[in-house]
Protein backbone atom coordinates (compact mmCIF):
# COMPACT_ATOMS: atom_id res chain seq x y z
CA UNK A 1 0.00 0.00 0.00
CA UNK A 2 3.20 2.10 -0.31
CA UNK A 3 1.63 4.55 -3.19
CA UNK A 4 -1.75 4.69 -1.39
CA UNK A 5 0.37 5.82 2.05
CA UNK A 6 1.92 8.28 0.32
CA UNK A 7 -1.26 9.64 -0.67
CA UNK A 8 -2.57 9.82 2.43
CA UNK A 9 0.54 11.84 4.06
CA UNK A 10 -0.57 14.79 2.19
CA UNK A 11 -3.76 15.64 4.16
CA UNK A 12 -4.21 13.66 7.45
CA UNK A 13 -7.86 14.22 8.27
CA UNK A 14 -8.53 12.71 12.23
CA UNK A 15 -11.95 12.31 13.83
CA UNK A 16 -11.32 12.94 17.73
CA UNK A 17 -12.34 9.58 19.72
CA UNK A 18 -12.82 10.57 24.05
CA UNK A 19 -12.79 7.16 25.97
CA UNK A 20 -13.90 8.79 29.35
CA UNK A 21 -11.05 11.07 29.30
CA UNK A 22 -10.65 14.04 32.40
CA UNK A 23 -11.39 16.85 29.11
CA UNK A 24 -7.76 18.03 29.21
CA UNK A 25 -6.27 16.20 26.34
CA UNK A 26 -9.14 16.86 24.42
CA UNK A 27 -9.31 20.07 25.10
CA UNK A 28 -5.22 20.49 23.68
CA UNK A 29 -6.52 18.64 21.03
CA UNK A 30 -9.33 21.27 19.69
CA UNK A 31 -6.31 23.70 21.07
CA UNK A 32 -4.34 22.26 17.91
CA UNK A 33 -6.68 23.80 15.24
CA UNK A 34 -6.44 27.89 16.77
CA UNK A 35 -4.79 30.30 15.69
CA UNK A 36 -1.49 29.55 17.79
CA UNK A 37 -0.25 26.33 16.73
CA UNK A 38 -3.03 26.04 13.78
CA UNK A 39 -2.40 22.75 12.54
CA UNK A 40 -4.63 22.89 9.36
CA UNK A 41 -1.78 24.68 7.68
CA UNK A 42 0.21 21.33 7.45
CA UNK A 43 -3.16 19.65 5.76
CA UNK A 44 -4.34 18.29 9.10
CA UNK A 45 -8.04 18.44 9.37
CA UNK A 46 -10.43 17.93 11.96
CA UNK A 47 -13.88 16.07 10.56
CA UNK A 48 -17.08 15.68 11.98
CA UNK A 49 -17.41 11.85 11.12
CA UNK A 50 -15.47 8.64 11.63
CA UNK A 51 -16.20 7.67 7.96
CA UNK A 52 -14.11 10.47 6.93
CA UNK A 53 -10.85 10.09 9.14
CA UNK A 54 -7.66 9.00 8.45
CA UNK A 55 -6.32 9.01 11.97
CA UNK A 56 -7.99 8.44 15.23
CA UNK A 57 -6.61 10.23 17.98
CA UNK A 58 -7.81 8.09 21.32
CA UNK A 59 -8.16 9.95 25.04
CA UNK A 60 -8.88 8.46 28.11
CA UNK A 61 -8.88 5.17 30.21
CA UNK A 62 -11.74 2.97 28.68
CA UNK A 63 -14.44 2.96 31.36
CA UNK A 64 -16.98 -0.47 30.99
CA UNK A 65 -19.59 1.79 29.14
CA UNK A 66 -17.64 3.41 26.71
CA UNK A 67 -15.46 0.24 25.51
CA UNK A 68 -17.71 -1.68 23.58
CA UNK A 69 -18.67 1.96 21.79
CA UNK A 70 -15.19 2.84 20.52
CA UNK A 71 -14.59 -1.03 19.03
CA UNK A 72 -17.29 0.05 16.99
CA UNK A 73 -15.91 3.75 15.89
CA UNK A 74 -13.04 1.53 14.69
CA UNK A 75 -15.22 -1.20 13.13
CA UNK A 76 -16.94 2.07 11.29
CA UNK A 77 -13.80 3.87 10.23
CA UNK A 78 -12.05 2.81 6.28
CA UNK A 79 -9.59 0.93 6.33
CA UNK A 80 -6.31 1.89 6.30
CA UNK A 81 -7.11 3.77 9.60
CA UNK A 82 -4.01 4.48 12.39
CA UNK A 83 -5.01 5.03 15.41
CA UNK A 84 -2.71 7.90 17.97
CA UNK A 85 -3.68 7.61 21.89
CA UNK A 86 -3.02 10.91 23.15
CA UNK A 87 -2.25 10.80 27.10
CA UNK A 88 -0.95 8.59 29.72
CA UNK A 89 -4.54 7.62 30.45
CA UNK A 90 -4.45 5.37 27.19
CA UNK A 91 -0.82 4.49 27.42
CA UNK A 92 -0.74 3.37 30.98
CA UNK A 93 -4.14 4.26 32.43
CA UNK A 94 -2.46 6.87 34.82
CA UNK A 95 -4.10 6.99 38.49
CA UNK A 96 -7.42 5.27 37.23
CA UNK A 97 -5.75 2.23 36.59
CA UNK A 98 -7.00 0.77 40.83
CA UNK A 99 -10.59 2.10 39.50
CA UNK A 100 -13.48 -1.12 39.73
CA UNK A 101 -14.80 0.66 36.10
CA UNK A 102 -11.85 0.54 33.95
CA UNK A 103 -11.28 -2.29 31.04
CA UNK A 104 -8.06 -4.22 31.63
CA UNK A 105 -7.08 -4.18 28.11
CA UNK A 106 -7.46 -1.15 26.46
CA UNK A 107 -5.63 -2.86 22.92
CA UNK A 108 -8.49 -5.38 22.74
CA UNK A 109 -11.14 -2.84 21.73
CA UNK A 110 -8.59 -1.02 19.51
CA UNK A 111 -5.23 -1.40 18.18
CA UNK A 112 -2.54 1.49 18.60
CA UNK A 113 -0.22 2.19 16.31
CA UNK A 114 1.34 5.28 18.34
CA UNK A 115 1.14 6.44 21.87
CA UNK A 116 1.82 10.44 22.81
CA UNK A 117 2.37 10.18 26.69
CA UNK A 118 1.68 13.36 28.98
CA UNK A 119 -0.62 14.53 31.12
CA UNK A 120 -1.80 16.25 29.06
CA UNK A 121 0.84 16.44 26.35
CA UNK A 122 1.29 19.39 25.26
CA UNK A 123 0.29 20.75 21.55
CA UNK A 124 3.73 20.36 20.29
CA UNK A 125 4.15 17.02 21.10
CA UNK A 126 1.04 15.86 19.65
CA UNK A 127 2.01 17.93 16.13
CA UNK A 128 5.26 15.77 16.70
CA UNK A 129 3.67 13.06 16.53
CA UNK A 130 1.21 13.44 13.70
CA UNK A 131 4.66 14.29 11.46
CA UNK A 132 6.41 11.35 12.42
CA UNK A 133 3.60 9.57 11.45
CA UNK A 134 3.40 11.92 8.04
CA UNK A 135 7.12 10.53 8.14
CA UNK A 136 6.49 7.05 8.32
CA UNK A 137 3.47 6.65 5.83
CA UNK A 138 6.18 8.54 3.28
CA UNK A 139 8.00 5.50 4.13
CA UNK B 1 -49.36 11.94 16.41
CA UNK B 2 -46.51 10.13 17.38
CA UNK B 3 -43.59 12.19 18.73
CA UNK B 4 -40.23 11.30 16.74
CA UNK B 5 -37.06 11.28 18.92
CA UNK B 6 -33.70 12.55 17.89
CA UNK B 7 -30.38 10.97 19.24
CA UNK B 8 -27.41 13.14 20.14
CA UNK B 9 -24.59 10.84 20.65
CA UNK B 10 -22.48 9.42 22.22
CA UNK B 11 -19.87 10.53 19.61
CA UNK B 12 -21.13 13.64 18.30
CA UNK B 13 -19.15 16.11 16.30
CA UNK B 14 -19.96 18.90 18.63
CA UNK B 15 -19.67 17.29 21.40
CA UNK B 16 -16.44 17.04 23.29
CA UNK B 17 -16.82 14.23 25.53
CA UNK B 18 -19.12 11.22 25.10
CA UNK B 19 -22.89 11.52 26.33
CA UNK B 20 -26.06 11.20 25.43
CA UNK B 21 -29.27 13.30 24.60
CA UNK B 22 -32.40 12.21 23.34
CA UNK B 23 -34.57 15.40 21.93
CA UNK B 24 -38.79 14.55 21.75
CA UNK B 25 -39.46 16.54 19.08
CA UNK B 26 -42.87 17.95 17.52
CA UNK B 27 -42.18 19.23 14.16
CA UNK B 28 -39.37 21.72 14.62
CA UNK B 29 -40.19 22.25 18.70
CA UNK B 30 -38.70 20.34 21.44
CA UNK B 31 -41.25 18.58 23.44
CA UNK B 32 -39.27 16.83 25.93
CA UNK B 33 -35.50 16.09 26.63
CA UNK B 34 -33.63 12.50 27.95
CA UNK B 35 -29.96 12.45 28.81
CA UNK B 36 -27.99 9.22 29.70
CA UNK B 37 -24.33 9.45 31.53
CA UNK B 38 -22.18 7.28 32.56
CA UNK B 39 -19.50 7.74 30.07
CA UNK B 40 -16.85 9.13 31.41
CA UNK B 41 -17.12 7.36 35.23
CA UNK B 42 -14.05 6.92 36.48
CA UNK B 43 -14.74 6.06 40.13
CA UNK B 44 -12.84 9.22 41.84
CA UNK B 45 -14.68 8.46 45.11
CA UNK B 46 -13.56 4.98 45.20
CA UNK B 47 -9.89 5.71 44.21
CA UNK B 48 -9.49 8.45 46.48
CA UNK B 49 -9.84 6.15 49.47
CA UNK B 50 -6.90 3.81 48.08
CA UNK B 51 -4.42 7.08 48.15
CA UNK B 52 -3.09 9.42 50.84
CA UNK B 53 -4.49 12.69 51.69
CA UNK B 54 -1.97 14.29 49.28
CA UNK B 55 -2.41 12.17 46.71
CA UNK B 56 -5.83 11.84 46.43
CA UNK B 57 -5.48 15.96 45.46
CA UNK B 58 -3.44 15.15 42.91
CA UNK B 59 -6.51 12.66 42.16
CA UNK B 60 -9.25 14.85 41.73
CA UNK B 61 -7.57 17.39 39.79
CA UNK B 62 -7.94 14.62 36.97
CA UNK B 63 -11.59 14.63 37.58
CA UNK B 64 -11.94 17.45 34.70
CA UNK B 65 -9.27 19.12 33.20
CA UNK B 66 -10.43 22.64 33.24
CA UNK B 67 -11.67 22.75 36.58
CA UNK B 68 -8.01 21.70 37.75
CA UNK B 69 -7.68 23.91 40.53
CA UNK B 70 -11.45 24.19 42.14
CA UNK B 71 -11.77 20.21 43.00
CA UNK B 72 -8.21 20.44 44.37
CA UNK B 73 -8.91 23.72 46.00
CA UNK B 74 -12.29 22.16 47.38
CA UNK B 75 -10.37 19.34 48.30
CA UNK B 76 -8.02 20.84 50.64
CA UNK B 77 -10.63 23.38 51.91
CA UNK B 78 -12.22 19.75 53.33
CA UNK B 79 -8.93 18.51 54.71
CA UNK B 80 -8.10 21.93 56.40
CA UNK B 81 -11.89 22.02 57.88
CA UNK B 82 -11.44 18.72 59.74
CA UNK B 83 -8.41 20.45 61.91
CA UNK B 84 -9.45 24.12 61.25
CA UNK B 85 -5.77 24.25 59.68
CA UNK B 86 -4.31 27.79 59.58
CA UNK B 87 -2.77 29.19 55.84
CA UNK B 88 0.10 31.40 55.10
CA UNK B 89 -1.20 34.65 54.04
CA UNK B 90 1.01 34.45 50.82
CA UNK B 91 -0.18 31.11 50.21
CA UNK B 92 -3.77 32.34 50.35
CA UNK B 93 -2.75 35.26 47.54
CA UNK B 94 -1.36 32.44 45.31
CA UNK B 95 -4.38 30.29 45.42
CA UNK B 96 -7.04 33.21 44.53
CA UNK B 97 -4.51 34.17 42.17
CA UNK B 98 -4.35 30.08 40.55
CA UNK B 99 -8.51 30.25 40.41
CA UNK B 100 -8.95 33.42 38.98
CA UNK B 101 -6.69 32.55 36.01
CA UNK B 102 -8.68 29.35 35.74
CA UNK B 103 -11.67 31.09 35.49
CA UNK B 104 -10.87 33.39 32.59
CA UNK B 105 -9.25 30.44 30.99
CA UNK B 106 -12.97 28.14 31.75
CA UNK B 107 -14.61 31.41 30.39
CA UNK B 108 -12.82 31.65 27.35
CA UNK B 109 -12.89 28.33 26.50
CA UNK B 110 -16.85 28.36 26.75
CA UNK B 111 -17.13 31.86 24.78
CA UNK B 112 -15.66 29.81 21.62
CA UNK B 113 -16.92 26.66 22.08
CA UNK B 114 -20.52 28.75 22.20
CA UNK B 115 -19.27 30.63 18.83
CA UNK B 116 -18.40 27.53 17.04
CA UNK B 117 -22.00 26.06 18.26
CA UNK B 118 -24.12 28.88 16.61
CA UNK B 119 -21.16 28.90 13.21
CA UNK B 120 -19.56 31.97 14.37
CA UNK B 121 -16.01 30.08 13.87
CA UNK B 122 -14.37 33.96 14.50
CA UNK B 123 -15.33 33.71 17.99
CA UNK B 124 -14.18 30.73 18.62
CA UNK B 125 -10.47 31.14 17.44
CA UNK B 126 -10.73 34.87 18.70
CA UNK B 127 -11.21 33.61 22.19
CA UNK B 128 -8.91 30.58 21.67
CA UNK B 129 -6.44 33.05 20.39
CA UNK B 130 -6.68 35.09 23.86
CA UNK B 131 -6.67 31.91 25.85
CA UNK B 132 -3.14 31.13 24.79
CA UNK B 133 -1.58 33.64 26.97
CA UNK B 134 -3.48 32.78 30.19
CA UNK B 135 -2.30 29.25 30.00
CA UNK B 136 1.08 30.80 29.80
CA UNK B 137 1.04 32.52 33.03
CA UNK B 138 -0.07 29.06 34.24
CA UNK B 139 3.36 27.96 32.70
CA UNK B 140 5.55 30.58 34.37
CA UNK B 141 2.96 29.36 37.95
CA UNK B 142 3.53 26.14 38.14
CA UNK B 143 5.42 24.80 35.31
CA UNK B 144 2.12 23.33 33.20
CA UNK B 145 -0.29 24.58 31.12
CA UNK B 146 -3.25 22.38 32.75
CA UNK B 147 -2.83 20.11 35.34
CA UNK B 148 -0.98 22.61 38.02
CA UNK B 149 -0.33 20.63 41.04
CA UNK B 150 -0.60 23.32 42.77
CA UNK B 151 -2.55 23.34 45.88
CA UNK B 152 -1.33 21.50 49.34
CA UNK B 153 -3.12 20.91 52.34
CA UNK B 154 -1.87 23.91 54.59
CA UNK B 155 -0.84 25.91 51.71
CA UNK B 156 0.49 25.97 47.91
CA UNK B 157 3.39 23.84 46.50
CA UNK B 158 5.27 26.61 44.81
CA UNK B 159 5.62 30.12 45.27
CA UNK B 160 5.62 33.19 42.81
CA UNK B 161 8.87 34.77 42.28
CA UNK B 162 9.24 38.38 42.16
CA UNK B 163 10.36 37.54 38.49
CA UNK B 164 7.82 35.66 37.47
CA UNK B 165 5.14 38.60 38.94
CA UNK B 166 7.06 40.71 36.27
CA UNK B 167 6.50 38.65 33.63
CA UNK B 168 2.58 37.92 34.78
CA UNK B 169 2.10 41.34 34.76
CA UNK B 170 3.33 41.34 30.98
CA UNK B 171 0.79 38.61 30.11
CA UNK B 172 -1.83 40.41 32.10
CA UNK B 173 -1.64 43.70 30.66
CA UNK B 174 -2.01 42.40 27.31
CA UNK B 175 -4.82 39.64 28.02
CA UNK B 176 -7.03 42.60 30.04
CA UNK B 177 -6.89 44.99 26.95
CA UNK B 178 -8.27 42.15 24.62
CA UNK B 179 -10.72 41.40 27.35
CA UNK B 180 -12.65 44.60 27.08
CA UNK B 181 -12.08 43.97 23.02
CA UNK B 182 -14.14 40.48 23.58
CA UNK B 183 -16.86 41.71 26.16
CA UNK B 184 -17.44 44.71 23.56
CA UNK B 185 -17.80 42.62 20.97
CA UNK B 186 -20.21 39.28 23.16
CA UNK B 187 -22.26 42.98 24.34
CA UNK B 188 -22.43 44.39 21.02
CA UNK B 189 -22.54 42.15 18.21
CA UNK B 190 -25.32 42.46 15.85
CA UNK B 191 -25.51 39.00 15.00
CA UNK B 192 -24.93 37.65 18.36
CA UNK B 193 -27.01 39.49 19.81
CA UNK B 194 -30.34 38.57 17.97
CA UNK B 195 -28.89 34.79 17.69
CA UNK B 196 -28.90 34.79 21.41
CA UNK B 197 -31.34 36.82 22.73
CA UNK B 198 -34.44 35.12 24.55
CA UNK B 199 -33.64 31.50 23.42
CA UNK B 200 -33.50 29.07 26.15
CA UNK B 201 -34.59 30.85 29.23
CA UNK B 202 -34.31 29.59 32.74
CA UNK B 203 -36.53 31.46 34.87
CA UNK B 204 -35.58 32.82 38.04
CA UNK B 205 -38.04 30.47 39.80
CA UNK B 206 -37.11 27.30 37.78
CA UNK B 207 -33.56 28.36 38.45
CA UNK B 208 -34.19 28.15 42.03
CA UNK B 209 -36.03 25.44 41.99
CA UNK B 210 -33.90 23.36 40.19
CA UNK B 211 -30.49 24.55 42.59
CA UNK B 212 -28.63 26.22 40.01
CA UNK B 213 -25.28 27.34 40.71
CA UNK B 214 -22.51 29.47 38.63
CA UNK B 215 -22.99 31.57 36.06
CA UNK B 216 -25.95 29.63 35.21
CA UNK B 217 -28.20 30.83 38.45
CA UNK B 218 -26.49 34.66 38.15
CA UNK B 219 -27.75 35.12 34.92
CA UNK B 220 -31.45 34.12 35.96
CA UNK B 221 -31.23 36.61 38.75
CA UNK B 222 -30.04 34.45 41.78
CA UNK B 223 -27.25 36.16 43.15
CA UNK B 224 -25.00 33.46 44.96
CA UNK B 225 -21.64 33.27 44.37
CA UNK B 226 -19.36 31.69 47.12
CA UNK B 227 -15.98 33.83 47.14
CA UNK B 228 -18.10 36.37 48.04
CA UNK B 229 -21.11 34.74 50.28
CA UNK B 230 -18.71 32.47 51.96
CA UNK B 231 -14.88 33.84 51.67
CA UNK B 232 -12.08 31.44 51.76
CA UNK B 233 -8.44 31.62 50.90
CA UNK B 234 -8.18 35.78 49.88
CA UNK B 235 -11.45 36.17 48.69
CA UNK B 236 -12.22 38.67 52.00
CA UNK B 237 -9.16 40.65 51.41
CA UNK B 238 -9.91 41.74 47.95
CA UNK B 239 -12.19 44.07 46.26
CA UNK B 240 -14.79 42.07 43.30
CA UNK B 241 -18.17 42.45 42.14
CA UNK B 242 -20.43 39.92 41.78
CA UNK B 243 -22.23 39.62 38.15
CA UNK B 244 -25.89 39.44 38.21
CA UNK B 245 -28.48 39.72 35.18
CA UNK B 246 -31.91 38.92 34.97
CA UNK B 247 -33.40 37.70 31.98
CA UNK B 248 -31.94 34.17 32.12
CA UNK B 249 -31.21 33.34 28.45
CA UNK B 250 -28.59 32.57 26.51
CA UNK B 251 -27.30 35.82 26.03
CA UNK B 252 -27.06 36.86 29.48
CA UNK B 253 -25.46 33.60 30.48
CA UNK B 254 -22.45 34.77 27.64
CA UNK B 255 -22.30 37.88 29.51
CA UNK B 256 -22.25 37.09 32.51
CA UNK B 257 -19.04 35.32 31.83
CA UNK B 258 -17.39 37.97 30.02
CA UNK B 259 -17.37 40.61 32.62
CA UNK B 260 -16.48 37.95 35.44
CA UNK B 261 -13.62 37.59 32.91
CA UNK B 262 -12.93 41.10 33.78
CA UNK B 263 -13.38 41.45 37.72
CA UNK B 264 -11.20 37.94 37.30
CA UNK B 265 -9.04 40.04 35.84
CA UNK B 266 -8.82 43.09 38.55
CA UNK B 267 -8.72 40.21 41.16
CA UNK B 268 -5.49 38.61 39.73
CA UNK B 269 -4.28 42.61 39.61
CA UNK B 270 -4.59 42.90 43.12
CA UNK B 271 -3.28 39.71 43.96
CA UNK B 272 0.19 40.05 42.05
CA UNK B 273 0.04 43.60 44.05
CA UNK B 274 -0.06 41.89 47.43
CA UNK B 275 2.21 39.29 46.65
CA UNK B 276 4.58 42.03 46.00
CA UNK B 277 4.50 43.11 49.65
CA UNK B 278 3.31 39.90 51.74
CA UNK B 279 6.37 38.00 52.21
CA UNK B 280 6.35 35.05 54.58
CA UNK B 281 6.05 31.11 54.15
CA UNK B 282 3.76 29.47 51.73
CA UNK B 283 2.84 26.41 53.27
CA UNK B 284 2.02 25.39 57.11
CA UNK B 285 3.21 21.81 57.70
CA UNK B 286 0.64 19.58 58.45
CA UNK B 287 1.90 16.00 60.15
CA UNK B 288 -1.38 14.40 60.65
CA UNK B 289 -5.20 15.06 60.27
CA UNK B 290 -7.15 13.73 63.21
CA UNK B 291 -10.29 11.97 62.70
CA UNK B 292 -13.02 13.88 61.76
CA UNK B 293 -15.26 14.80 58.91
CA UNK B 294 -14.60 18.57 56.81
CA UNK B 295 -16.33 20.06 53.79
CA UNK B 296 -15.04 22.38 51.15
CA UNK B 297 -16.66 24.82 48.71
CA UNK B 298 -15.31 26.41 45.91
CA UNK B 299 -16.94 28.85 43.51
CA UNK B 300 -15.44 26.68 40.22
CA UNK B 301 -15.97 28.40 36.97
CA UNK B 302 -19.04 26.70 36.11
CA UNK B 303 -20.50 27.08 39.94
CA UNK B 304 -20.27 25.76 43.35
CA UNK B 305 -17.99 22.82 44.08
CA UNK B 306 -18.27 20.98 47.51
CA UNK B 307 -15.81 18.06 48.40
CA UNK B 308 -16.82 16.23 51.90
CA UNK B 309 -13.94 14.34 53.18
CA UNK B 310 -14.44 12.02 56.33
CA UNK B 311 -10.88 10.85 58.05
CA UNK B 312 -10.35 8.31 60.92
CA UNK B 313 -6.93 9.18 61.78
CA UNK B 314 -4.94 7.40 59.33
CA UNK B 315 -3.60 9.34 56.11
CA UNK B 316 -6.22 8.40 54.11
CA UNK B 317 -9.85 9.37 53.46
CA UNK B 318 -12.43 6.51 54.63
CA UNK B 319 -14.95 8.78 52.34
CA UNK B 320 -14.39 11.08 49.92
CA UNK B 321 -17.53 12.53 47.50
CA UNK B 322 -17.67 15.11 45.35
CA UNK B 323 -20.39 17.28 43.92
CA UNK B 324 -19.74 18.82 40.97
CA UNK B 325 -21.52 22.33 39.62
CA UNK B 326 -22.68 20.73 36.44
CA UNK B 327 -24.54 17.94 38.43
CA UNK B 328 -27.31 20.54 39.22
CA UNK B 329 -26.87 22.32 36.53
CA UNK B 330 -27.57 20.10 33.68
CA UNK B 331 -30.91 18.84 34.76
CA UNK B 332 -31.95 22.74 33.85
CA UNK B 333 -32.30 21.46 30.17
CA UNK B 334 -35.39 20.39 31.47
CA UNK B 335 -36.73 23.70 32.23
CA UNK B 336 -35.18 25.42 29.61
CA UNK B 337 -35.19 23.42 26.40
CA UNK B 338 -38.58 22.85 26.11
CA UNK B 339 -40.65 24.71 23.36
CA UNK B 340 -37.67 25.94 21.67
CA UNK B 341 -36.96 25.13 17.67
CA UNK B 342 -33.98 22.19 17.50
CA UNK B 343 -31.56 24.91 15.71
CA UNK B 344 -31.40 26.40 19.47
CA UNK B 345 -31.39 22.93 21.70
CA UNK B 346 -27.89 23.09 21.31
CA UNK B 347 -26.49 26.21 22.52
CA UNK B 348 -28.92 25.66 25.22
CA UNK B 349 -27.58 22.59 26.01
CA UNK B 350 -23.94 23.99 25.82
CA UNK B 351 -24.63 27.39 27.57
CA UNK B 352 -24.79 26.07 31.03
CA UNK B 353 -21.11 25.22 30.28
CA UNK B 354 -21.70 21.79 31.26
CA UNK B 355 -18.95 19.29 32.06
CA UNK B 356 -19.71 15.59 32.20
CA UNK B 357 -16.63 14.54 33.44
CA UNK B 358 -17.09 16.15 37.04
CA UNK B 359 -20.67 15.04 36.95
CA UNK B 360 -20.37 11.22 36.16
CA UNK B 361 -20.45 10.38 40.02
CA UNK B 362 -22.59 7.25 39.53
CA UNK B 363 -23.01 4.72 36.97
CA UNK B 364 -26.22 3.05 36.33
CA UNK B 365 -27.47 -0.33 37.16
CA UNK B 366 -28.66 -2.88 34.68
CA UNK B 367 -30.58 -5.74 35.80
CA UNK B 368 -29.40 -8.40 32.95
CA UNK B 369 -32.60 -10.48 33.06
CA UNK B 370 -34.40 -8.48 32.58
CA UNK B 371 -32.62 -6.02 29.91
CA UNK B 372 -32.58 -2.61 29.74
CA UNK B 373 -34.19 -1.58 32.93
CA UNK B 374 -33.02 0.78 35.79
CA UNK B 375 -33.54 -0.10 39.61
CA UNK B 376 -34.32 2.21 41.66
CA UNK B 377 -32.00 1.57 44.18
CA UNK B 378 -33.84 3.06 47.23
CA UNK B 379 -37.23 1.63 46.15
CA UNK B 380 -35.87 -2.18 46.20
CA UNK B 381 -33.92 -1.15 49.51
CA UNK B 382 -37.12 -0.02 50.90
CA UNK B 383 -38.73 -3.04 50.19
CA UNK B 384 -36.16 -5.24 51.03
CA UNK B 385 -36.49 -3.97 54.39
CA UNK B 386 -40.37 -4.10 54.55
CA UNK B 387 -39.97 -8.04 53.24
CA UNK B 388 -37.80 -9.06 56.47
CA UNK B 389 -40.15 -7.08 58.47
CA UNK B 390 -42.41 -9.07 57.54
CA UNK B 391 -40.47 -11.85 57.83
CA UNK B 392 -39.43 -11.64 61.37
CA UNK B 393 -42.87 -9.84 62.59
CA UNK B 394 -45.27 -11.44 60.29
CA UNK B 395 -47.71 -9.58 58.55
Amino acid sequence: MGWYNKRLAKSLWVFHVSGSPCNNCDIEILDLLTPRYDIERLGIKLVGSVRHADVLLVTGVFNKKIAPKIKKIYEQAPKPIFVVAIGTCVSGGCCFKDSYNMVEKREEFIPIDMYVPGCPPKPEAMIEAVAKLVGVLNG
Amino acid sequence: MKANKIPIGPFHPLLEEAEYFELTVDGETVVDIDMEIGWMHRGHEYISEMKTFTQSIYLVERICGICSTSHPLACVHAIEDIDNIEIPLRARYIRTLVGELERIHSHLLWIGLAGHFIGYDTLWMWAWKYREPVLEMFEIISGNRNHYGMMRVGGVAKDVDPEKITELYKHLDMIDKKMVMVAKVVRDDPVLKSRLKGVGVLTHEAAVAYCAVGPTSRASGVPWDVRRDEPTDAYDLVDFEVIVLPNGDVYDKAVVRVLEIIESGKIIRQCLEKLKTVQGPIINNVKEISPGEGIGRYEAPRGEVFHYIRSDGTNRPIRHKVRAPSYVNIPTFTASCKGIPIADALITLASVDPCYCCTERSIKIIDQKHGHQQIDLLKSSREKTERIRREIHGN
